[in-house]
């Protein structure tokens, strides 16, 4: 090809510059679906955010009976109750929910975090009335028999026999259980644990039905092929004589002491891997520092470019990938920093999870590392509206947490307002190296000799549960 | 399917074998699309979506583990973890790195038959992603290194670590594939690969492989979401219309494979509780009677108002789970079947029950119900994932999907009236065909030291 030649389809744009990435044009503005809201005479709150583009409907009642209202002798009854809306309600048996939902195409789900249950129905337009039905059966009228509460309890029981195959789940119910320790419901298992399960009875769970799942303290969510007052009518006639209840304000447990720095092993014999936790308590969800922790977080272990991923995946290869995160709840949830490592690795990896975990309080991030997190957080965002279920989980948070409906609004510019010095500071207030706790779960035999020899810690044994041994 | 990353793999996993029927949409459902070959044999699928800002990026290679050679297991997704690494004009890093700074999120796949990549970003991004795109179909060669080999078969190996050897019965897939087929046929080995086959990869093999089949007429480009044909059109020629056209590919086509015998083995894992594992050769991807042992398969074993749910879990309480599903790809298919035992029963006592339930409905057929059931839970799916144009399984993966199996993009509503055709008596007589009477793999997993808890050769007791 002759330079003319070239020279021409340049200038028509035809022939690609690949010497340099392509500038790009503005973002597109972010356009936030609007949220429209509704009280029932019962106090019952709905909120409703229209989307017609494909007609299904995804639909979320969000309660005030999360496990941080276990009963301390009690470890896993806020789930199992929300297990047992299902297993039998109205005049519906168990096998008949389970038929009908999938007969409506419909997907029911009923769970509990530490903070809310959730009653989660995605459904096909033309079956949302006749889901609806179903919603409101298991909701208001779960008949809790002892035959399926017996059942459910025995599948249960088989469950956290096999959790403990899963080193991945045996180091979520054990690294906080060691950080906040039996006293503090977020150091419970949300599943309970061999013993607390056969205390799972018809009674306590229809008292703690009966306490927590009101319609004054609960919030309804809508998302999709649906109007504000198509919803309005449908919702009112079933849940309308929900009767009211008075629901205390969750007492915030006060968080454990710190401790200093730690090494628990927990012993899998012939583990491929290590499965490692490192972290304390956090802020909760309510922190003013809440954007600059976002901000942090991303930089640190929350992107596939994050420091922590970047050294431990990229850079050495001891991982399939590593990160971190801030639960964020009603109470100071745990921060921990995460990976699965190659067992030969394991004491390599925790140097680099401190190095890492120091050099962010104690450097200040460069610009262009600042700058492309709050990015991927702000134009990121846009995307998390696209589906049904995806702006639910969004608009859900604002519920779950009182914030107002109107929030996103002004979330691009409260991140884009966070700075390096921002980051610096939370990093420090909130990450803490002396004090963490580092969980390990992998074969013993082959690597407590180079944790030792690291000394950055006691080493502690502990259990599967994360519990003393004695 | 193997993944470059976890974070999507849940995702992933909810959408591989997916298929879908309907009864409930009154509308048909649409995917308008473009598809046009440039040149050097790139095919390329447009698809208008204004309704979210966001545009997605998704190329299929037609390459896959089905593609490797005995000795070289699990080059096809090592290979896809180095397409990440960087190539002529974007150096080691800045993939991630750009992409993550305009607002993207990028992953990666790799099954039996193909390999994908999307991007997802916002819809300024569109020029960014197809450069990056384009660089590595164009230019990743002189970029390979030993190093990044070495360090991306580090990270695939912690992969095969944590999502199979250090998971409870992660190695029974690899186990049932290889008593399934014979040594030569490629599906006789796991995408993920093997240690020892992973260690002896080497540069020459990457460069190869990249030469033969990393080529623009060896691809699809389907590009999704705010953007105009036209200008998805222009932009789309301006950065791949110079990449070379490679030599044709072919690509291995082994002889159909039947099983002449039952097949037993066990497993000892490190379990509580045993899980026996039925395998079955079937039919390929949209071939005759594929939706009808997908609705089988639901019938059997989806959800808790399912056949074998109903009986093992529910009602004799002897089992925790259960889990069935046809899988077929382009070679072959298979369906699976695995159940769970509770403490105190061995899987022989599972099986029983199992062939049971099987010969009832291989005798009898499922209700009418049972298969409106089924076939409204498919198109519910399927109606869900028209929400999106990204990730795996939006709808740009679906528009290279179709193209790739069956010719045409926009195979939505026929794809869904595939399942809507099924009948009792169609899912009566596959049961009886494919199952029933038919040869199968059975692979029971035990605790270490129990293998007398393993189902026996033979009719259950």
């Amino acid at each position: 090809m002759t330079g003319v030649v070239l020279a021409l389809l340049l200038v028509q744009g035809v022939g690609a510059d690949r010497t340099k990435p392509p500038t790009l044009p503005p973002p597109p503005a972010l356009k936030l679906p609007a949220v429209r809201t509704a009280t029932l005479p019962n106090g019952l709150q709905l909120s409703v955010v229209e989307s017609h583009k494909v007609p299904v409907v995804d639909v979320s009642l969000v309660l005030d009976g999360g496990a941080a209202r276990d009963p301390a002798d009690l470890p896993g009854l806020a789930t199992f109750t929300a297990l047992m809306l299902q297993q039998g309600a109205g005049r519906r048996s168990a096998l008949d929910i389970a038929d009908e939902t999938a007969f409506l195409g419909a997907q029911l789900s009923s769970s509990a975090g530490f903070d809310v249950a959730t009653v989660a129905l995605h459904v096909p337009t033309r079956r949302l009335a006749a889901a609806l039905d179903l919603l409101a059966d298991v909701v208001l009228r779960p008949s809790f028999p002892d035959s399926e509460i017996t059942r459910q309890r025995e599948l249960r029981r088989t469950q956290l026999l096999q959790q403990r195959d899963e080193p991945v789940l045996v180091a979520n119910v054990a690294f906080p259980a060691i950080v906040y320790g039996a006293a503090h419901p977020y150091g419970r298992p949300l599943a309970g644990n061999d013993s607390s399960v056969t205390g799972l009875s018809r009674a306590r769970v229809t008292a703690f039905y009966g306490t927590y799942y009101r319609p004054n303290a609960a919030r309804l969510l809508v998302v999709g092929d649906v109007t504000l007052e198509e919803a309005r009518r449908l919702v009112s006639a079933r849940f309308g004589g929900w009767a009211r209840g008075d629901v205390a304000a969750a007492s915030a447990a006060a968080a454990p002491a710190p401790t200093p720095r730690a090494i628990y092993l927990i012993d899998k014999p012939g583990a491929a891997q290590s499965v490692v936790r490192i972290g304390h308590v956090g802020p909760a969800r309510d922190t003013p520092d809440y954007f600059a922790l976002q901000v942090l977080n991303t930089i640190l272990g929350g992107a596939f470019t994050s420091r922590l991923n970047q050294n431990l995946r990229e850079t050495h290869g001891y991982t399939y990938g590593a990160g971190s995160a801030f639960s964020l709840r009603r109470a100071g949830g745990p921060f921990v920093a995460q990976a699965s490592v190659v067992t030969a690795k394991t004491d390599s990896s925790l140097i680099e999870f401190l190095k890492e975990l120091r050099r962010i309080r104690d450097e200040a991030v460069p610009a262009a590392e600042l700058d492309k997190a709050k990015q991927y957080i702000t134009l990121g965002l846009p995307g998390d509206f696209e589906t049904t279920a995806g702006a639910a989980s969004r608009f859900r948070d604002l519920l779950i947490y009182g914030l107002p409906l109107d929030y996103y609004a002004g979330y691009i510019d409260r991140i884009n307002a966070v700075t390096a010095a921002d980051v610096q500071r939370v990093a420090r207030r909130y990450i803490d190296p002396d004090r963490f706790d580092i969980v390990i779960v992998g074969d013993r035999s082959q690597i407590e000799a180079g944790l030792r020899a690291l000394n950055e810690g006691p080493i502690v044994y502990r259990d599967l549960w994360g519990q003393e041994i004695p | 399917m193997t993944t470059r990353t976890l974070s999507r793999l849940a995702l992933a996993l909810a959408c591989a074998g997916a298929s879908f029927p309907a009864r409930l949409v009154a509308q048909t459902l649409r995917v308008p699309y473009e598809m046009f070959t440039l040149p050097n044999g790139l095919q390329v699928i447009l698809h208008e979506d204004h309704s979210v800002p966001v545009v997605s990026v998704n190329i299929w290679y037609h390459v896959g583990s089905g593609d490797e050679r005995v000795g070289r297991t699990g080059f096809a997704h090592l290979f896809e973890h180095i397409m990440f690494m960087g190539s002529q004009h974007v150096p080691t890093g800045e993939f991630d790195r750009l992409l993550e700074a305009a607002g993207g999120d990028n992953n990666g796949s790799t099954t039996e038959d193909r390999t994908n990549y999307f991007e997802d970003a916002p819809a300024n991004a569109l020029p960014l992603m197809l450069w990056l795109d384009s660089d590595r179909m164009g230019f990743l060669v002189p970029e390979i290194t030993a190093e990044k080999v070495d360090l991306q078969r580090g990270v695939v190996q912690n992969e095969r670590r944590q999502s199979y050897e250090n998971r409870p019965y992660g190695l029974a897939e690899e186990n049932i594939l290889k008593r399934l087929y014979p040594p030569s046929h490629p599906y006789s080995w796991p995408v993920i690969g093997s240690m020892a086959d992973l260690q002896a990869a080497t540069l020459e093999d990457v460069r190869d492989f990249f030469r033969t089949y990393y080529t623009p007429n060896n691809a699809s480009l389907a590009i999704a979401g705010d953007v105009t044909p036209r200008q998805a059109r222009e932009l789309a020629e301006r950065y791949f219309g110079d990449i070379p056209r490679g030599p044709t590919v072919t690509r291995p086509t082994p002889p159909p494979v039947l099983l002449t015998a039952d097949v037993y083995a066990t497993l000892e894992d490190r379990v509580q509780t045993p899980r026996v594992y039925n395998a079955w050769h079937t039919q390929k991807a949209f071939a005759p009677d594929d939706a009808g042992l997908d609705v089988l398969a639901n019938v059997l074993a989806g959800g808790r108002s399912s056949r074998l749910y109903r009986r093992l879990v529910y009602e004799l309480q002897i089992a925790s789970d259960v889990v069935a599903f046809q899988d077929g790809s382009r070679l072959d298919g298979k369906f699976e079947l695995w159940v769970t035992a509770r403490p105190g029963h061995t899987l022989g006592e599972l099986q029983r029950v199992v062939d049971e339930e099987v010969g009832k409905l291989a005798d009898a057929g499922p209700t009418v119900r049972e298969v409106q059931r089924a076939q409204n839970t498919f198109e519910a799916q399927f109606l869900s994932r028209m929400e999106r144009v990204g990730s795996f399984g939006g709808k740009a993966d679906q528009l290279s999907f179709y193209a790739y199996f069956v010719g045409t993009p926009d195979y939505f509503q026929r794809d869904l009236d595939r399942y809507l055709k099924v009948t009792p008596a169609d899912v009566q007589r596959i049961a009886r065909a494919y199952l029933a009477d038919a040869h199968r793999v059975v692979l029971s997993v035990v605790p270490q030291g129990k293998p007398e808890l393993a189902v026996q050769p033979g009719v259950q007791p």
